[in-house]
């Protein structure tokens, strides 16, 4: 059997209540050994920040978790969602992921899936979050090497603020608008 | 594509807000074998008692048609999501929302916050009791009134299977105006977004019922072919 998806409408601007009442924000306690921050400004087509998106992320554990889960003893929730009510911004606290390994038996290079919903998105937006300290891993991913344009590719990698904080900026549209995936049919 | 299978596109003009916040360039394709398959385990925390009835969250009952929203959560293979999360939120039902930013002069009401949640049963089966939403206008352009709806947002097996939508109720006068209604061009695709009422749901002397299955996108992969030798 196969069946037709319901169609995607978008999130708009009164879910606050329902959406993010509880802080889904610290996908790990901000204590926790290795903990980083994850935070940037959503940007419309005028450059204004979007104040009324959710962003949602979701991302492998960290090495020492992918190779033995018991190591996080259940404090690292692989998912989390955040507002953007504090002038265009989102923050996450989590612990930097493992890289991936893909269907292919290649590896992806560390990277964080990034959701975001807002008025005036009819459906989200897909992009990924990858760390600037991972040159080597990054030069040899697969899903940014189907990006030709370097200066493209360079939307999808945060900024290193210092004292483990990462900052990840999304231009919706416009001359900086960050690379968007589409998942293949 | 997303388009082809009844999505609406990112930019649809008469919807004003997309103008500025909708992608222009096109999208990277990601190859199934590169995406992430799997959905995330998201921490969802407690569900409680009364997050499935809208009408119980408050000392006294809200106003409105009381109507019980009940449906199954499916996968493109028309299996059933279990344990998947189901969020819902709604204007109460003079069409106002409880959020600050709602400047419709409709009157709030004291016992009516338009929130809810559930987990989706063994059959992918989710149910809320609540009251139907009013229909509301908003500043799109003149004149402009949202059909009454339901927001829904739900998760399922696979990376792909996240879902934001809206049910609509049958028979709505606002459908051919609404332009977020109309962002999906397919009238199948529509047909997929409108509940239908349903006696068998409906309970005597207390509440209708409509019934509105969601289908979430995502599948198990094609076995592979022996390529021939």
């Amino acid at each position: 059997m196969s069946l037709e998806p319901t169609p995607s409408q978008t999130i708009g601007p009164f879910f606050h209540d329902a959406l993010l009442e509880r802080d889904l924000t610290e996908l790990v306690s901000p204590d926790y050994p290795g903990a980083i921050r994850i935070s940037g400004f959503i940007y419309d087509g005028a450059g204004e920040p979007v104040t009324d998106a959710a962003v949602e992320i979701s991302q492998a554990g960290p090495i020492s978790f992918e190779e033995n889960p018991n190591t996080l003893d259940g404090g690292f929730s692989d998912w989390g969602r955040s507002g953007t009510a504090d002038g265009g911004r989102f923050s996450f606290v989590t612990l930097k992921p493992a890289p991936v390994p893909a269907a292919d038996g290649t590896s992806q290079a560390p990277h964080v899936n990034v959701l975001i919903f807002a008025r005036g998105l009819l459906r989200q937006v897909i992009t990924r979050l990858y760390f600037p300290d991972e040159v080597a891993a990054n030069a040899a991913d697969p899903v940014l090497s189907l990006i030709e344009n370097q200066t493209l590719r360079e939307t999808l990698v945060a900024h290193d603020e210092g004292d483990g904080s990462y900052r990840f900026d999304v231009h919706l549209q416009g001359e900086d608008q960050t690379v968007f995936f589409e998942l293949a049919g | 594509m997303r388009e082809a299978a009844g999505h609406p596109p990112y930019l649809y003009p008469d919807y004003k807000s997309t103008r500025l916040r909708a992608p222009k360039e096109p999208p990277v394709i990601l190859p199934k074998a590169l995406s992430d398959i799997s959905g995330p385990a998201y921490g969802h925390g407690r569900i409680g008692e009364v997050d499935d009835d809208l009408t119980r969250q408050h000392e006294g009952e809200p106003l409105g048609e009381r109507i019980i929203v009940t449906g199954r959560v499916l996968d493109g293979d028309g299996r059933p999501v279990r344990k998947g999360l189901v969020e819902a939120w709604q204007a109460n039902a003079a069409g106002r929302y409880t959020h600050h930013k709602d400047q419709h002069p409709a009157p709030l009401d004291p016992n009516f916050s338009g929130a809810g949640r559930c987990l989706t049963d063994d059959e992918g089966r989710y149910r809320f009791v609540t009251v139907k939403p009013g229909a509301y206008p908003w500043k799109n352009h003149d004149n402009a009134w949202r059909p009454a709806h339901i927001h829904l947002s739900l998760f399922g097996s696979y990376f792909r299977s996240r879902l934001i939508t809206q049910m609509y109720f049958p028979g709505d006068p606002l459908f051919e105006h609404d332009p977020i209604f109309q962002s999906v061009r397919d009238p199948k695709a529509q047909r997929r977004m409108i509940s239908r009422f349903d006696l068998e749901t409906t309970e005597p002397e207390w509440a209708l019922g409509y019934r509105f299955d969601i289908v979430l996108e995502g599948r198990e992969a094609t076995p592979f072919e022996r390529p021939h030798a």
